[in-house]
């Protein structure tokens, strides 16, 4: 599946010999219309936001109307205004990677090793991992919007519980934004660690056990690390997409004014207020800071060879 | 590990699964939910959201619109991809890292950008936008996952295969569409399959490029403001019904035939 996007050690794919690879004018004619599509339609768009991300305003023009110029202020102007915005964007999505591999990792885990002898069991398991790509994930954040809900009754379970305070609410609030964010990427974390921990070669883990390590030492020297590219993968196919959902923390869905990411404002400088110039260089920003991120991410974990 | 730690795990990973369900549940339920004005409260069971699921307002065109859009733009993508796949995977050619990269990157950008970017250009352009920019939009995204998933089905192809076919006199048209098509088409079903449920589930890269047209989950997050009406819980619900006796069907057979080969080996 495409979940193996990242995965570092895609197993097949870099083991095509290059002797089986030939030479053809053929190869350009596959290749030619998907390559110029992606060019007119995803590398003409990065250089269109870069061109709007300088425009100002028409001197006595509408809103909405812009025109080229150099303006470097746009983007001092959209940082010191949305500072706070980009900080909770990266601090939301980092939240939400690390409880997304907090439980994906045990599902993977489970359905790729422990499942391994009783193969319907596994196949049913595999089918509930995927089972939230076929649901519209609007209304599945919906859903744990109406759960949350202050009247709901699971507010009312915790309150009656004395878990939380009578006049607390979840909505709205960061906890319930990286809750969803944790939920509706929890399939891209657990996936691709399922494709590599199904591949483990169970013999060394058992012969670690030989060796007298115990269970903890074990899976911190040799299944962990075996797992390492799916690891790598699904934090990448969590963290990427989490900073720049905007739906989660949408005043509509789990969040409140209080919890817009940059996602948010994007798209309120785009669609709403019409100012093109911001959004595209909050994009240009978001992209940009994600470039970083994941190089220096993939550096450090010694995988350079993506795709 | 003894006693109770034993099943920790066990237990753990049943609860997350069960996490992951919980708000599918609650959507299909709900789709049987007596609602007036709005599904948020249980009023009671009935099938007529399901019997007459065009009756709400605006909720039919939607779907209809996601099918287009999708079936649409998953013939395009699914078409280049594939021979992107093929190309990378058989053949040398100069500018390969390059070529790599550029598949590469659409699915490392947050899709806030790839949709800013593209509804930024059709404005430069002048570019009515409508179905014909989400179709668009769409098939640039679904390009890369394509590629992923047919490269990794034509690399454990043997090629051992095609050169018999060329020992009996074969030529390459016929190689390549009596043998090697063939082969592949299960990775370009998957490829295909992906590519639908990635486009009509977007919303995204779609509301910054849609202009008027309505899509269902565009539909969904207009009506989230003032409330969802059940019908929408019911179109999802079907489309969860029918996708997932799809994958179980498909699943079940492939565990019996692993089981049966299991027994034989």
């Amino acid at each position: 599946m495409a979940f193996g996007a990242f995965q570092t050690a895609a197993p097949a794919a870099t083991a095509a010999t290059p002797a089986s690879q030939r030479k053809s004018p053929i190869a350009l004619w596959l290749l030619l219309p998907g390559i110029l599509y992606l060019i007119l339609f995803f590398v003409t768009p990065l250089f269109s936001l870069v061109i709007t991300s300088f425009q100002e305003p028409v001197p006595g023009g509408f809103m909405g109307e812009y025109q080229n110029a150099f303006r470097f202020e746009n983007y001092v102007t959209v940082v010191s205004t949305y500072f706070s915005h980009i900080g909770r964007s990266f601090v939301y999505a980092f939240l939400a990677t690390f409880f997304a591999l907090l439980l994906g990792y045990p599902i993977a885990y489970v359905i790729g090793v422990k499942l391994r002898p009783y193969p319907l069991w596994q196949s049913l398991a595999l089918v509930i991992l995927i089972a939230p790509f076929f649901i519209s994930f609007l209304l599945r954040t919906i859903a744990w919007k109406q759960i949350f809900a202050d009247e709901g009754f699971f507010v009312g379970i915790l309150k009656s519980a004395q878990i939380i305070p009578a006049d607390a609410y979840l909505t709205g609030t960061p906890f319930s934004v990286v809750f969803g964010l944790t939920y509706m990427f929890l399939p891209f974390m657990a996936l691709p660690i399922y494709t590599t921990l199904e591949k483990l070669d169970l013999r060394y883990v058992e012969a670690g056990g030989d060796l007298y390590a115990n269970p903890v030492t074990v899976f911190r020297t040799i299944t962990f690390p075996l797992s390492l590219p799916g690891v790598i993968s699904g934090t990448l196919l969590t963290f990427i997409p989490a900073t720049g959902d905007y739906i989660n923390a949408s005043r509509d869905f789990l969040g409140s004014t209080e919890t817009a990411m940059m996602g948010n404002v994007i798209e309120a400088n785009f669609l709403v207020l019409q100012n093109f110039p911001a959004a595209a260089a909050l994009s240009l920003i978001l992209m940009m800071s994600i470039l970083i991120i994941v190089s220096a991410y993939v550096k450090r974990s010694g995988t350079d060879d993506l795709l | 590990m003894r006693g109770f730690g034993k099943y920790l795990l066990w237990v753990y990973a049943g609860m997350a699964l069960t996490f992951l369900m919980i708000p599918i549940v609650y959507t299909i339920i709900f789709s049987f939910n007596d609602s007036r004005r709005t599904n948020i409260i249980w009023r009671g069971f009935t099938f007529d959201n399901w019997t007459s699921v065009c009756d709400a307002q605006d909720v039919c065109p939607a779907f209809m619109n996601s099918i287009i859009v999708a079936g649409v733009s998953t013939v395009l993508a699914t078409a280049m991809g594939t021979a992107i796949a093929i190309a990378l995977v058989r053949y040398r050619f100069k500018f390969r890292q390059a070529t790599t990269l550029l598949l590469f990157l659409p699915m490392a950008t947050p899709e806030v950008v790839l949709g800013a970017g593209l509804a930024a250009q059709f404005l430069q352009l002048g570019v009515n936008k409508g179905l014909g920019t989400i179709i668009i939009a769409h098939t640039m995204f679904c390009i890369s996952f394509v590629v992923v998933t047919v490269r990794a089905r034509v690399a454990v192809l043997d090629p051992a295969l095609e050169e018999a076919g060329r020992d009996l006199y074969g030529s390459p048209n016929q190689v390549f569409w009596r043998v090697t098509f063939p082969l592949l088409v299960p990775g370009i079903v998957a490829a295909a399959l992906l590519s639908f449920a990635l486009s009509f589930d977007d919303f995204i890269i779609t509301n910054f490029n849609a202009g008027a047209a309505v899509t269902f989950p565009r539909f969904v997050y207009t009506a989230a403001a003032r409330g969802i009406p059940a019908e929408a819980n019911v179109i999802a619900s079907a489309v969860f019904f029918l996708a997932i006796a799809l994958v179980l069907a498909t699943q079940i057979r492939g565990a019996i035939k692993r089981q049966q080969l299991a027994k034989a080996g």
